[in-house]
């Protein structure tokens, strides 16, 4: 395995990514990053057509907006916190974020796996959407600002709430069309978009569940906290009431 | 609840000529033709005619005449017959009334008040036919200045460039997206560009993979708040991408592909489940401020290796010079304004028809305002909405306009005759419907050959005018509104072109 390192201290989110990618075309299998001081869409310009080698890169200190916005296929470890648009339009691949992330996180995401350890800002997994069997996941370990799960399309929310703040967000849904948000721990009624149906565990919940947090807790030992405790809270589901919230709204 | 609604059209059938063969009955797919099995005879259903004329067209006998019929109420200079019946139709309803195609009302149409010069005694005018006139041009940044090396064997541009697409002529097709538009509709779009050496836009609703390496070479690829479709490849594949924030037919406002359009082949390509609705938030939602938008431009430049220019959309509506500025000081490197007649899919008939401006005050008044500001050179600019023919064409280029964008023209083109029903997927003409029984109606290898044609002649067109004016490069007319004069336009309108009245 041919790991190499890159001091981005001084240097340009252009100048950071144009190494990134020359280390790809190197056929490099691992970069890591020291010294990031809120650099841009680092992951963003490691396509290369006709490759499906996959990069892992790790982030040492806090990476700018747009972390792997449009990535395809790679895996991110954020050694810290994350700015806002983590994953936007994000293909493939995965993010792991030791830290807390900013807002819209995983917007528009379309694939691949997004892990923040703690909590989010406002409108995670905006419009976030899926297709056959591409269906991104979005684990958040800690909670939510408002709007989560706007505009959902598709894909998979897991809010855990393992800290000790309550889940206060409102709106949660909004325009929500598609995909599942499940939610640890109670949530009120009157916190979730009208266009939303919330109930409890389903078929088939429990293992997806199981899968997605059994991977969750496997990338941050730090949390001390094995799957099956977290298991034992109670979950709510949220559900897309219509696939056509604004199916009424014209007149022909 | 019985509907008070009037038809709008009548169908005028020639019961002499008529010989009861059907043909209209096949060709409407709104149900307007009904065979009267007892009597053994066609009939029509007024209320559902659309008047797009496919029967008439089609009819083998010329039996059948549509006609708007007079408004049945008491004239009302106040309350007009649409007034009227968009109340009716709210109260039927309690629905938004949609609407396709661009705004049909009486908005100053300012191409028709501006005429062009031509060359008499003092300069000679040019022949098209016999000297060579260049309408090649090249969208993208252009450098502050060139720094040139000469190494006694040849000369070196030592000036980082820009990446910039090249257009053989001034024209490109407008963002019409797969979904919005059949498959056919779309592909002849893209062999037409091909053939001619221009651009096509694919719209918010992706690009088909089987498209992708024949034609991405003339697609410019679209980003818009819904973001179908779009992934490396996407993006990768095409010659420029665009960032759609706003659309001349509805500015501010998003869009909704209604489920029955989204069949599984646009599904696959937009990369949502076939039969869910296919919603455009109106914002980006990592877009609130030019500092975002900034953050998308390079997070698409990135995205693409910086090898492709990135557009940005946006309608145009009150101070956008300004924010014309702003973006393009956040890194586009070109700037497309869609002005308040331009088309659409479906819209709010009450936006379509109330919102933004016309593109003939904006392109001339955001040229002038990045001149002043000594960025014009960092960006390309492109008109679009209500470009009608190719004396429109020019007069957006002498009006400050790189190139313009066609939609409207292209559809008509293809078949379209403005019957405003492109939001039902009905389409009689096979253009904006997703049923492939009706957009088989569309021979893709017709289609692009009327599409080229129509290039073809206004190029033609417009060298002529060009030659007349004594200009043998599109390049020395940009921005050169001495050429043009306003006829019985206000002063305001005067400033706000940057043009003199006729006589001066």
């Amino acid at each position: 395995m041919k790991i190499v390192e890159v001091d981005a201290s001084g240097l340009s989110h252009k100048g950071l990514n144009d190494k990134l990618r020359d280390h790809m075309l190197a056929g490099v299998d691992k970069i890591v990053i020291k010294n990031v001081y809120g650099q841009r869409y680092i992951g963003t310009r490691l396509y290369s057509p006709g490759s499906d080698k996959k990069l892992e890169i790790e982030v040492f200190g806090t990476p700018g907006s747009d972390l792997a916005a449009f990535m395809t296929g790679h895996y991110i470890r954020v050694h810290g916190n994350v700015q806002d648009g983590i994953g936007n339009t994000m293909d493939e691949g995965s993010v792991v974020v030791e830290g807390r992330g900013g807002d819209v996180v995983g917007m528009s995401m379309r694939g691949g796996r997004i892990f923040i350890r703690d909590n989010v800002g406002y409108r995670a997994a905006l419009h976030m959407k899926e297709y056959m069997d591409k269906k991104p996941v979005l684990v958040i370990g800690g909670t939510s600002q408002d709007f989560l799960g706007e505009y959902m399309a598709g894909g998979i929310v897991i809010l855990l709430g393992l800290g000790d703040k309550p889940l206060k967000a409102n709106f949660i849904g909004t325009g929500m069309h598609g995909g599942v948000i499940y939610l640890r721990g109670c949530v009120d009624r009157a916190q979730v978009a009208k266009e939303v149906d919330i109930s409890g565990l389903e078929n088939g919940d429990a293992e997806l569940l199981d899968k997605c947090v059994g991977e969750f807790v496997k990338e941050f030992p730090e949390l001390k906290i094995s799957k099956e405790e977290i298991l034992k809270g109670e979950f709510s589901k949220l559900m897309p009431l219509s696939k056509r919230p604004y199916g009424k709204m014209y007149a022909y | 609840m019985r509907s008070f609604l009037f038809p709008e059209f009548q169908v005028i059938r020639d019961e002499v000529k008529c010989n009861q063969c059907r043909g209209c009955e096949r060709q409407c797919s709104f149900g307007t033709h009904i065979f009267d099995e007892a009597k053994e005879r066609m009939i029509s259903d007024d209320m559902k005619c659309a008047a797009c004329q496919r029967c008439a067209i089609f009819c083998p006998r010329g039996a059948i005449t549509i006609r708007p019929t007079p408004s049945p109420y008491r004239p009302n200079l106040g309350w007009s017959r649409e007034r009227i019946e968009d109340i009716k139709k709210a109260a039927e309803t309690g629905g938004v009334i949609l609407t396709g195609s661009g705004s049909d009302k009486g908005f100053p149409i300012y191409w028709d008040h501006i005429v062009l010069n031509a060359s008499q005694v003092t300069n000679p005018s040019i022949d098209p036919l016999r000297e060579p006139m260049e309408l090649r041009t090249f969208l993208g940044a252009k450098p502050d200045f060139l720094d040139l090396k000469y190494d006694g064997s040849e000369v070196k541009i030592e000036t980082e460039i820009s990446p910039n697409i090249v257009i053989e002529t001034p024209i490109m097709f407008s963002a019409m997206s797969y979904g919005a538009i059949s498959y056919e509709a779309f592909s002849s779009l893209a062999r037409a560009s091909k053939e001619f050496g221009t651009f096509f836009n694919t719209g918010e609703g992706g690009m088909p993979k089987d498209l992708r390496e024949d034609y991405g070479g003339n697609a410019i690829v679209q980003v818009a708040s819904g973001r179908y479709g779009v992934d490396a490849e996407y993006l990768n594949c095409a010659a420029a991408v665009e960032i759609k924030v706003g659309q001349g037919a509805k500015p501010g406002i998003g869009g909704h592909l209604t489920a029955p359009k989204v069949t599984p082949t646009v599904a696959s390509t937009r990369m949502i489940p076939a039969g869910t609705d296919a919603i455009s938030p109106a914002p980006h939602h990592d877009i609130y401020s030019i500092e975002d938008l900034s953050m998308l431009i390079y997070a698409l430049k990135e995205a693409t290796n910086y090898e492709k220019p990135v557009s940005v959309k946006i309608a145009a509506v009150h101070n956008f010079a300004a924010i014309a500025v702003g973006i393009v000081r956040a890194g586009a490197d070109i700037v497309a304004i869609d002005g308040i007649r331009g088309g659409t899919g479906a819209a709010p008939k009450v936006i379509r028809d109330n919102v933004g401006i016309p593109v003939e005050l904006a392109i001339s008044a955001v040229d002038r305002r990045l001149r002043d500001e000594g960025i014009r050179n960092r960006c390309s600019l492109v008109a679009a909405g209500g470009i009608r023919c190719s004396s429109d064409v020019i007069k957006a280029i002498a009006l400050g306009a790189d190139a313009c964008y066609i939609g409207t023209a292209a559809l008509i083109a293809m078949g379209c005759t403005l019957c405003q029903k492109c939001y039902t997927g009905n389409c009689n003409w096979g253009i904006c419907t997703g049923d492939p029984k009706l957009s088989g109606r569309l021979n893709p290898d017709i289609t692009t050959q009327r599409l080229s044609n129509l290039i073809k002649a206004w190029s033609m067109e417009i060298k002529e005018m060009l030659g007349g004016m004594g200009i043998n490069a599109l390049e020395s007319l940009r921005g050169n509104r001495d050429h043009l004069r306003g006829v019985g336009l206000n002063e305001w309108e005067l400033d706000v072109l940057g043009i003199k009245g006729a006589g001066e």
